[in-house]
């Protein structure tokens, strides 16, 4: 195997365990908050329903724990065994927080074995709650800190570079690097509103297959409400993201936006196709937008992709990424006011069914928003691994059975993903919310 | 004390930690899955599940201490076994996933099925046998550089006693780490059958495990004079380690102090495993690599360190609750609570 065909293999191999581990990265990061928040009114408000709900999303969340555990230690050592180089360079500068991601990790899991064995161990409920929040704790910290890194890989600071060597490096600087604070917020808001739709979903599916428990719409209540107020705070975030970009890393706003002259007063560009490398077609353009959303004034100038070298230039599918991630944001977030005012004003067409499905599919929705952000992301960082810095190609491996291993992991996803789903459905199928009830009446 | 001994230190005391628990897990599956092929399940199964439901992703945890922390002390490393152990590695990445999530699958999930507990049983000693593949490797002789690659020689790698002689130690000590683990464990649930059993497997393992362990100094002699000479040189240590080994041995022998003899080792195997460290300094991968030429910046080995200090006092409270909940909680371990 040449070189470029293991570059091109670590590639692969390194989107596929990302793209698989951010699914229950997501949820593992926001389930506990929701668990959190149930449990806690179902205690204020001595409401049996909410510690219900509690209690069946942990059982659905250890499912998705484990499968996050194992394929967030697959991706720990295929990023030393695909990208030696840049792992070597990287650990130098930025190891900081991925150390300090063990422990989260340790927290969690510590705590997560806790709570699990202790619904019935104490008397006082309250004291089962708090074991919760060191989980959701050390969840988030695990989120953050990695999400830390992936910011250094966009702006890398904190070091500099004499030989070929890192000098003079600076930890703290390192972790502290700007795209950290806009890209940490988004990914936290982003990932509790994602686990909101989910669990919704879950609720509204319920009530179209036939249960009109109330204990399904106290479900939908809480958790759209919970997500339209990080789906808020995801784009408030999400703008300010795009600012950060236009400061530095134009080139990937630039890409992104289809932005291709540099120019004052710049227009938005929504939709559209890409034809013959730079034409853009059925598109629909937003006069001075672009320029508000990368300066906040209509009149800014705004850096175009003639400013760059073509070998420095993202791909453009990109632009087709960001619309997929800002519309279903923006759909999701207009779907969840609609029923909260809905609710308020007691109308009966949130109940009905096409509403209902409207909320079924605004979970998967919000996950394929997290994997197209994601990628927009990262492939808005191509051609570089550290920005500016290291250059993807020059930091794969040199080994020669990338191929081998790519396969080996493909099948490895679809045994997870399949088994991971089959168990989930059957645990919710096999025990109904209304037997559930009458057991625990029964049984005391 | 420089800062890279302090580095390895702290990473050769978490791999331990790892070595001993992630042993009891393996070994309990192992066993587990044995009496069930053996129709015994009945006596043991109960134990293993009371022990293993609440710790099992602590386990792996340790794990992924030790990587994360070996790249982050010594970012060569990352280059060096990053290149080599890509094949080996992620053979053991697809069996401890398969693993981890099939026991949750299985413990929490309901999923239950024989094949379920054959698989995770059996893979269970898969792992360890791939992972000691990583020090066979250190050992040096196996891997080549050409053209500035890195290669390693598979041919040679499997086809030296050395290999396999490491590969044979790695299982006998799970399951006689996890053997001895059990006896307690069951003695102190007041589990007259399933302590016997187990003390039947502790007995039965024992031998084996330190004869693979001799085994190896010899393979060393051969395959490296100058590890082998260092080896000599921490005699004593090993002396004490086989001492201890005796004791426990004597105890669960004598049906006395089960938990006694867990401890002792415990003690054994970390004389032992810090007398191999000792004697394999300086070298991270010989000849390639030394803890010095491979060791980060002191600005950034100051701040793992102080990182690690402070997640330390964090964990220490955390691990000892775990502990009193059910570890050594005789009510829970009992089954009079849940
Ligand atoms: C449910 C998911 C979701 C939703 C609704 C949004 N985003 Fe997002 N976005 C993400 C999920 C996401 C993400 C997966 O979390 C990313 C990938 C990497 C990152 O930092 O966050 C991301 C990245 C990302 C970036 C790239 C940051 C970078 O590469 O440094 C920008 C500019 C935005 N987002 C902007 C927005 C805007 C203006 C939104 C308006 C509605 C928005 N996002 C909604
Ligand atoms: C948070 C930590 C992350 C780190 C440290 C990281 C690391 C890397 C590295 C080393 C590469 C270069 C290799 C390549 O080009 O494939 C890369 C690219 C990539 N990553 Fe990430 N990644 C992170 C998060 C994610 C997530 C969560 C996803 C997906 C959902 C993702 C998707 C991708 C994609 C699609 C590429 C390929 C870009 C291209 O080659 O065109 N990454 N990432
Ligand atoms: C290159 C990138 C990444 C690496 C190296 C990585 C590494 C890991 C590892 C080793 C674990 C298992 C920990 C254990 O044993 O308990 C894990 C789990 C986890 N990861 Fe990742 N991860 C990456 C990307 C991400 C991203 C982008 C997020 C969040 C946005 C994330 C969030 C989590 C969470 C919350 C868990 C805990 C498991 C759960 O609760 O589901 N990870 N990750």
């Amino acid at each position: 195997m040449d070189n470029e065909q293991a570059v091109l293999y670590s590639r692969m191999l390194t989107e596929l365990t990302l793209t698989f581990h951010i699914i229950y990265a997501t949820v593992g990061v926001g389930i506990p908050l929701l668990i959190f928040i149930a449990q806690w009114l179902g205690i204020k408000r001595q409401d049996e329903h909410y510690i219900l709900l509690a209690r069946r999303w942990t059982r659905g969340y250890i499912i998705t724990v484990a499968v996050g555990v194992v394929t967030g230690t697959a991706i720990g050592l295929q990023l030393n065994l695909l990208w030696p180089t840049f792992m070597e360079l990287a650990g130098n500068a930025i190891a900081l927080p991925l150390f300090m991601e063990t422990f989260a990790f340790f927290f969690e899991a510590i705590f997560l074995g806790i709570y699990l064995y202790t619904w019935d161990r104490f008397e006082d409920q309250r004291k089962h709650m708090l074991i919760l929040i060191p989980v959701a704790i050390g969840a988030s910290c695990s989120a953050i800190f990695i999400t830390m890194v992936n910011s250094f890989m966009n702006s890398p600071q904190g070091f500099e570079i004499a030989n070929g060597n890192l000098i003079n490096v600076q930890p703290i600087l390192a972790m502290f690097n700007p795209s950290m604070p806009t890209k940490v917020a988004h990914v936290l808001a982003t990932a509790y509103m994602t686990s909101a739709f989910i669990l919704a979903s879950i609720g509204a599916y319920r009530m179209l297959k036939g249960s009109n428990h109330v204990y399904h719409k106290k479900a939908l209540l809480l958790t759209i409400k919970v997500g339209l107020v990080f789906s808020i705070a995801a784009a408030v975030i999400g703008d300010f993201a795009g600012k950060y970009l236009a400061e530095y890393q134009p080139e990937k706003l630039a890409a992104m936006e289809w932005h291709f002259d540099t120019e004052e007063s710049a227009s938005l560009t929504l939709f559209g196709i890409l034809q013959n490398g730079d034409e853009v077609k059925y598109s629909i353009k937003i006069p001075y937008a672009l320029s508000i959303l990368a300066h906040g004034t209509p009149t800014a100038e705004v850096i175009g992709l003639d400013k760059f070298p073509a070998e420095n230039i993202p791909p453009l599918y990109i632009h087709y990424l960001f619309n997929i991630m800002v519309m279903i944001g923006m759909g999701v977030t207009f779907l969840g006011l609609v029923y909260l005012i809905g609710k308020f004003l007691k109308k009966k067409f949130i109940h009905r069914r096409f509403f209902l499905w409207l909320i079924v599919a605004s979970g998967p929705l919000s996950m394929i928003a997290i994997e197209a952000g994601w990628w927009l992301a990262e492939v808005g960082r191509q051609p570089w691994v550290l920005r500016g810095i290291l250059r993807t190609e020059d930091a794969a491996t040199t080994s020669d059975q990338v191929d081998l291993m790519l396969y080996l992991f493909i099948g490895l996803y679809i045994v997870l993903g399949l088994a991971s789903a089959i168990v989930l459905v059957r645990m919710f199928r096999s025990n109904p919310i209304e037997r559930e009830l009458a057991d625990r009446k029964g049984g005391g | 004390m420089s800062y890279e001994l302090i580095g390895i230190s702290v990473l050769w005391m978490f791999l331990f930690g790892y070595i001993i628990i992630a042993s009891i897990d393996f070994g309990a599956g192992f066993f587990n899955a044995y009496s069930v092929l053996t129709n015994k399940q009945h006596i043991i199964s109960n134990i293993i599940q009371r022990y293993l439901s609440p710790v099992w992703e602590v386990t792996n945890v340790f794990l992924v201490f030790f990587f994360v922390g070996i790249v982050g002390f010594f970012p060569s490393t990352a280059y060096f076994y990053g290149t080599i152990l890509l094949v080996p590695a992620s053979i053991s990445v697809v069996l401890l996933a398969i693993r981890g999530s099939y026991y949750a699958f299985s413990t929490y999930g309901k999923l239950k099925s024989n094949f379920w507990t054959y698989l995770y049983g059996f893979s269970g000693l898969f792992i360890p046998a791939s992972l000691s593949i990583v020090l066979t490797i250190s050992e040096g002789g196996f891997v080549y550089i050409e053209d500035s690659r890195i290669i390693l020689d598979y041919l040679t790698l499997f086809t030296s006693p050395l290999t396999w002689s490491i590969v044979i130690l790695s299982l006998t000590s799970v399951l006689y780490i996890s053997a001895v683990f059990l006896t307690w464990y069951a003695s102190v649930a007041k589990d007259e059958p399933a302590t016997e059993l187990m003390r039947k497997y502790a007995l039965s393992w024992s031998l084996p495990a330190i004869l693979t362990a001799t085994g190896i100094i010899v393979e060393l002699r051969m395959h490296n004079p100058e590890h082998f000479a260092r080896l000599v040189d921490l005699w004593w240590m090993f002396l004490i380690s086989f001492v201890l080994f005796l004791i426990t041995t004597r105890l669960i022998w004598l049906r006395r102090s089960y938990g006694l003899a867990f401890h002792v080792l415990v003690f054994q195997f970390l004389i032992a495993f810090f007398a191999y460290g000792i004697s394999h300094y300086p070298y991270l991968l010989y000849p390639h690599l030394t803890i010095t030429e491979g060791f980060t910046s002191e600005a950034m080995a100051i701040a793992l360190i102080i990182a690690f200090v402070a997640g330390f006092c964090l964990l220490i409270p955390s691990v000892l609750l775990i502990l009193r909940l059910f570890l050594l909680n005789k009510d829970y371990i009992q089954g009079k609570i849940k």
